[in-house]
Parts: structure tokens; sequence; C-alpha cells
């Protein structure tokens, strides 16, 4: 292994500016990743291997299509960023990881030992049940004892490995004195073990080691298959938090810049903050003008004006010039951490969820005990022979053994999230698809979550030629998004730009430049004379007085429009609630059909507003992407927030929309309610099985042919019930 | 019944191998793309000669 070298990020141009950290010796490769939500067939994998392999600098490209990811192996200084570009003009969607995250989950230790322990279990079970096969086919008297002893001799050390983790479940409950789904198997395993061997030392007819090694591959093969789903979950959120870097750039005493941890500034710091960057802490602005956009704390998409006096909080995105600011709240008292105590608040109300398992596991495992108890009383009593007591109750605790309830959920929730990671969304909380099933309110933030946050020119194409031309080249000389969205609408209509010399960018302003003589300007309001609206503007000025407006409006997200009506087609109530303008809104909230908006809404209003709808009985499932929606996506029943959402965002929901379309969020609704049927479902064929297989063990008619008959059917039946959800 | 004594360590020893080889399998990383090595058998690169 080399060296991984952590790949500069291009989310924050101040660290990517700055020296990279200390690499100890000089890495000879880069390791890159890329999450590439879009593809879906073997045509995907090809076309984006062999682009990877012709970029010069790549050594070895492949993609994993079960974790939608390229890993690539290239040349140490091959930045991501050089990357995504390739793929996004092959037509794919590509998105940087974060190796120094990504090795963390690579190597699943967890999940790696519970294969092996299935491995060995299912390699005893099947030579143990040759052997067993032979004694139910009627091998007799010295054959079969010699069988039973070659069986125990299989089970025992393979029972001893493969069932630890049954046992140090059963036993941290048992410490604390509460029952789990584990204490009955852990039970089952040791009477059947014990009476089993038993049996076979007294040349006895029935032994039931094949029973116990099949119960444990079956209950592996169910916690294998849930540790899997929520790994494959787990690894992709941690790559999704480790796109944001936590540095901070300090100017010390001389005025130079220092890159120093985001933990370790101080109020009073001076702070520079880059155009692009983020803010680090609650300050005031020193020096340097700027826009600031606020839309991730605060929903509004119109960016704001910032000079030296400035309040700023921490979050907002600096944009045009670089400010100078100095801390006023740092760490515990910005702004950001308060918020994230909403979300702590409002997170100990949603723990109180029990998943439909542990309702079972719960009527389920005091059930078994006593059952098993009272025949094992019931025949001492009756026969007054330990022997034949302790047969029947191991037979009744192995036949009410819960594989089918053991695979019950975790065979559906495979499925529901494998079909729902191929649309795009990860399921990061294990009750997820439970809450999802049950929602019947969706709340939408606006700003980022129904529109893509970034504005695009309504009139463009209504300016004459020559005014085209003009705003072109000077929207040129600004990254503002504005004049992004300007150059967008110019390349999309082919406009050539005006000649023009002495292009300059004034921070907070616009830009200026000269052109056949005369001074001719782009950018706000009052700066070039002009009167301010209500909508997202910018003027031009032509440098003969009258200037001209261009608008913009946010761009709806693709699959917005889908989704909404698919929500609101399936019976649910559907809100947008947002803290930007009552105008905004309304428009919006009118293009998509949606009758319940709230404007102007304060995060702690947005929380609020879904507490109160939960407390009326409604469970709400809100999908958001700011800081302000951090509170809100934590006090709802159930959240999503989309890739692009702030870390935050990401961390206090439950699904993670992993492209850039929304329709998948109707259909994950009605997958979620498929799962929890299909889980009843599950849990009525384990029960009914019991009903039958019960009484014949109780009754002591229980053979282990018997008993390893109705095991395996029922799980079969019951991962096959599952498999419908694909 | 002599042929048992054959038979059981040799059904004991063939299983034993297919362990192995499944261990061998699960250490060398061949399940982390179960999805993606279903489809590329559909690829007709490296058809004609294997992957330098």
């Amino acid at each position: 292994m080399t060296t991984a070298v952590r790949p500069q990020m291009a989310v924050c141009p101040g660290c990517v500016a700055a020296p990279n950290g200390a690499v100890d010796d000089a890495p000879t490769e880069a390791r890159l990743a890329l999450s590439l939500p879009t593809i879906h067939c073997q045509a995907c994998i090809s076309t984006v291997e062999r682009g990877l392999n012709a970029q010069p600098g790549v050594r070895s490209a492949r993609v994993n299509l079960t974790l939608k990811r390229a890993l690539i192996e290239a040349d140490p200084d091959m930045k991501a960023a050089d990357l995504i570009p390739v793929l996004e003009g092959l037509g794919f969607e590509a998105h940087e990881l974060d190796i120094a995250a990504l090795s963390a989950t690579e190597t699943d230790k967890a999940g790696r030992e519970l294969l092996m322990r299935l491995a060995v279990a299912g390699f005893a079970a099947m030579n143990v049940m040759l052997l067993s096969v032979s004694v139910w086919s009627g091998a007799s008297d010295a054959t079969r004892d010699l069988f039973h002893w070659i069986s125990a001799a299989i089970t025992f050390p393979a029972i001893l490995f493969s069932a630890q983790p049954f046992f140090r479940n059963a036993w941290q409950a048992l410490r604390v004195k509460r029952l789990n789904m584990d204490v009955p198997i852990v039970l089952a395993l040791v009477l059947t073990l014990v009476t089993s061997l038993w049996e076979t030392s007294l040349s006895g007819e029935h032994a039931y080691f094949d029973a116990a090694l099949t119960l444990t591959f079956l209950l592996l093969a169910g916690r294998y298959l849930d540790h899997r789903t929520r790994a494959v979950a787990r690894s992709a959120a941690e790559e999704l938090a480790a796109l944001e870097v936590p540095r901070a750039l300090r100017l010390d005493d001389g005025g130079e810049p220092a890159e120093v941890a985001v933990g370790d500034l101080a109020v009073g710091d001076h702070i520079l903050v880059r155009p692009g960057g983020r803010m680090p802490v609650d300050g005031q602005v020193v020096e340097g003008q700027s826009e600031l956009d606020r839309s991730l704390l605060t929903g509004e998409t119109l960016p704001v004006f910032a000079e030296a006096g400035s309040v700023v909080s921490a979050g907002e995105v600096n944009l045009t010039g670089p400010l100078v600011i100095k801390a006023t709240a740092v760490g515990k008292e910005s702004s950001l951490h308060q918020l994230a105590d909403l979300v702590a608040i409002a997170e100990s109300g949603r723990s109180r969820y029990t998943s439909l398992a542990d309702r079972a596991a719960k009527l389920y495992a005091p059930g078994v005990h006593i059952l098993s108890a009272l025949a094992f009383l019931g025949w001492y009593l009756f026969t007054f022979d330990m022997r034949v007591a302790l047969n029947i109750a191991a037979a009744v605790l192995i036949i009410t053994c819960p594989c089918a309830l053991g695979l019950a959920v975790p065979a559906v929730t495979t499925a529901a999230s494998g079909r729902l990671f191929k649309r795009g969304m990860l399921i990061k909380d294990a009750t997820a698809l439970e809450r999802l099933a049950e929602v019947d309110t969706v709340v939408f933030d606006k700003t980022g979550t129904l529109t893509n946050g970034t504005p695009q020119a309504d009139d463009f194409s209504a300016l004459s030629p020559q005014d085209q031309q003009l705003a072109y080249a000077l929207a040129r000389g600004s990254d503002h998004p504005l004049s992004v969205a300007i150059c967008n609408a110019a390349e999309a209509a082919n406009v050539a730009p005006a000649p023009v010399t002495e292009l300059r960018e004034i921070p907070g302003f616009g830009t200026e430049a000269m052109h056949d003589g005369t001074r001719v300007r782009l950018g706000r309001a009052a700066w070039v004379g002009a009167e301010a609206g209500s909508k997202t503007a910018a003027f031009l000025d032509r440098g003969d007085g009258a200037a001209q407006s261009i608008t913009f409006s946010d761009s709806l997200r693709p699959g917005a429009a889908e989704a909404v009506s698919a929500l609101l087609e399936a019976g649910k109530e559907v809100w947008l609630i947002s803290g930007d303008t009552d105008g905004a809104v309304r428009d919006l909230a009118q293009r998509l059909g949606i009758t319940n908006w709230v404007s102007s809404a304060l995060p702690q209003d947005k929380s609020a507003r879904i507490m109160g709808l939960s407390e009326a009985g409604q469970h709400v499932l809100m999908v958001g992407d700011g800081l302000n929606d951090t509170a809100a996506l934590a006090a709802a029943h159930v959240s999503i927030s989309p890739a692009s959402a702030l870390d935050a965002a990401r961390v206090a929901s439950d699904i993670v929309l992993l492209g850039q379309d929304l329709s998948p969020i109707a259909e994950a609704c009605s997958v979620a309610q498929k799962a929890t049927r299909r889980i009843s479902e599950n849990f009525r064929i384990a029960t009914l099985y019991n009903v039958i297989a019960v009484p014949l063990a109780v009754a002591g008619l229980a053979t282990p042919f018997v008993a390893a008959l109705a095991m395996s059917t029922s799980s079969i039946t019951v991962s096959l019930n599952a498999l419908r959800l694909r | 019944m002599s042929v048992l004594s054959y038979l059981i360590p040799i059904s004991l020893l063939l299983g034993g191998v297919g362990l192995v080889g499944f261990l061998y399998t699960v250490r060398s990383n061949q399940y982390d793309d179960p999805e993606g090595d279903a489809r590329r058998i559909l690829s007709d690169e490296w058809d004609d000669h294997p992957k330098p």
C-alpha cells in the first residue's frame, strides 16, 4: 500500500492554495475515489473505465458498480477535480470522495468476520447434514453412533467459532438483566448441544446437531445481510461528510495568513475568507467588500452585500472579494453550534421509535422461554424422566427458534435499500424505511432542495444583441453566481462577447470595463444608478445613462415537479417552508401546485411547525439541505437531504439523495410501504409456522428431520417473499 | 461398512477444500462488487486474451 494522498478539495479555494499538511514520505502515486451516482450497467462501466484510463496520468481505474464508485490510481499530482470534467463530458455525474475517509470503511472488518463465521457454519452444516441424512434414511446401531460422534466433533468447534456474536450479545443483555432475541437463540443452541451429546453417549436415536448448525447458519445469514446494508450506507455517508475541510486562514500580527484548524480559532482573531470560502466563525467584517450567500443558513437566494462593519455568521459563503473578519463568537457560541444544539434536542424525541423487529422480539423472547419451560415441566411431571423432558424442551426451543424471524426484517430491508440505492438513495438509518412507510405529510425546503440554489437568467434572450454581447463580456470578469448565470445563458445562445478593455471586478458591486471609449458596468442596482425591483436582478449600464435590468430566478431541480405531483397524487399533504422572501416562495409554490406554503421562516419556526404537525398526529417527512433545515430535519419523523446539502444537514437526516434528481422521493415512499407490508407478512409466515410446529414439538413428535424441514422451509419462504420487492 | 473409513475423511477433506477456497476469495476482496462482476461478464473487452 502506498501512502494515500489526501486529494485537495476544490470546495474551498483557500485550502487549495495552502500547502497540503505534512506528508511523511513522498507518495509515488495518488489514489482517488469518485462517486458516480448515475452508472447502472456494463456499458457505463466500460465507458467510465475507458475514459479514465485514456487520461494521461491515470495508471488504473476500476469501477465498483455495487457502491457506484470509481477507484483510480494515478500520478501523485493528479487531482479528482481534473477527472470530474472528463466524466461529465462522457455524460456521468461525478462527485469527489475523500480517500482518507474511504479507507476507514473500505476494509470492513466486522463484515468480513461475519462472512467467515457464516462460511464455517455453512461448511459444518453441510457436512453434518450429510451424516444426518444417512441416519434419517436408516443407519442404525454402531454406524448411527459413529455418525453422531463425528457430527458432534464437527459441530462443537464450529458452533464455538461461528455463534460467538450471539453469545456476546446474549451475555451483554443478560448482564443488564434484559432479554433480547439472542438469549433464546443461545439457550436453544446450548440446550440442543448438551442434550444431543447426552443422547449420543447413550446411543440414543435423535441428535439435533444439524439443526443447531443450520440455525446458526441461517441466523448469521440474516445478520450478515443486515450488516451489509448498513455498512454500505455508512461508508457512503462518511464519504459525503469527508468533503468539507474544517480549516481557516488566520492572519498573524504581520498580516500573513496561516492555515489553522477551525477549533483553534479564538475570539478577536482576524480571519481571511477568500471568495468561495465559507465563514468559519461568527464575526464582523473589518476589511474588504463582497457579497455573501446566506442560502444555506436562511434559504434566501439573493446575495447580501457585506463591507467593513457588517456582521457575518458561520456557514455563510463569501462570493466575490476577499474579506477579513474579526471573530466575535467561536466554537460553541457560534450560530452554527447553536443550530446543532437544536438538532440534539429534536433528535432525543426521535429515539423513542421502536422498530418492528424490536417489538417482535419483546413478545417473542419471554414467550419461547415460558413455552419451553412448561414443556419441560409437563413432561417431567408426566414421565419423571429427565432425559425425555430435556429432549422435548430442546426440541421446542429449536423449533421455535427465530430463523424466520431473524431473516424477516434484514431480507426485506436489504432488498428495499438495494432497490432504492439503485435509484440513487442512501438509507442511513436502520428504521428509516419503517418510518418512511408511515409518512402522510411531506415538507420541502426551497433553496437547494426543490431548486438548485443557482440562479438562471430569465430574460436574457429579450435583450438586444448588443446588450447580450456586452453583458456576456462583463459577466466573464466575475465568478459571482449571477455572472455565471449570464455566461451560461450567453453560451447557450451562442453569443460572442463584445470587445472590452480594462475589465475589472469591484467586489460587492459588479464588474466594469471600457467599451468603445465609454465606461460600461454590470452590477447592483444602486451602483449603476437604477431602481432595485423585487426580483433578483443585475443591471447593465451601457454608458448612456439608462440601465437595462436582467432578472433571475432559481432553476428547478430535475425531478422536483414529478416528485411533488406524485406525492400529491399519493394523497400526501405537501408543504413548502422556506426562509426566502414571500414572492419567491409563492412563485415556486404556484409552479409546483403546492397549496401550503410558509415564507421567511427562521430555523426555529421550521422545526416548531414540524413539531406542531407531529403533535397533530401527522407523520412528517422533511426534505431539506441547509443549516436552517437541520433542526427541522431532526424533528421530523423521517428526513431526506440531497448530497449537496451541508454536512450537518446530512448527519441529521435518515436518507441521502445521491443524484441531482428528486423524483425517487415519491418512489421511496411507496417502496417503504411495500417493504413494511412484506416485513409484517414475514412475521405472519414465521408465526404460522410456529403455530403448526410447536404443538408437534410439545407433543414429543418433532424428530430432528421434522425440525430441519420446518426450519428451512420457513426461512426460504421468508427470503423469497422479501425478494418480491426487487 | 469399511468403505466409510475412506469416504468420511474424503468428504470432510473436500468440504474443507471448499471452505479454504471460500476464505481465500473473501480475503482477496472478491465480494466487494457483486453487482459489477455480474455485469462485467457481458463486456467483450479482453475476450481474446486476458487483461495484461
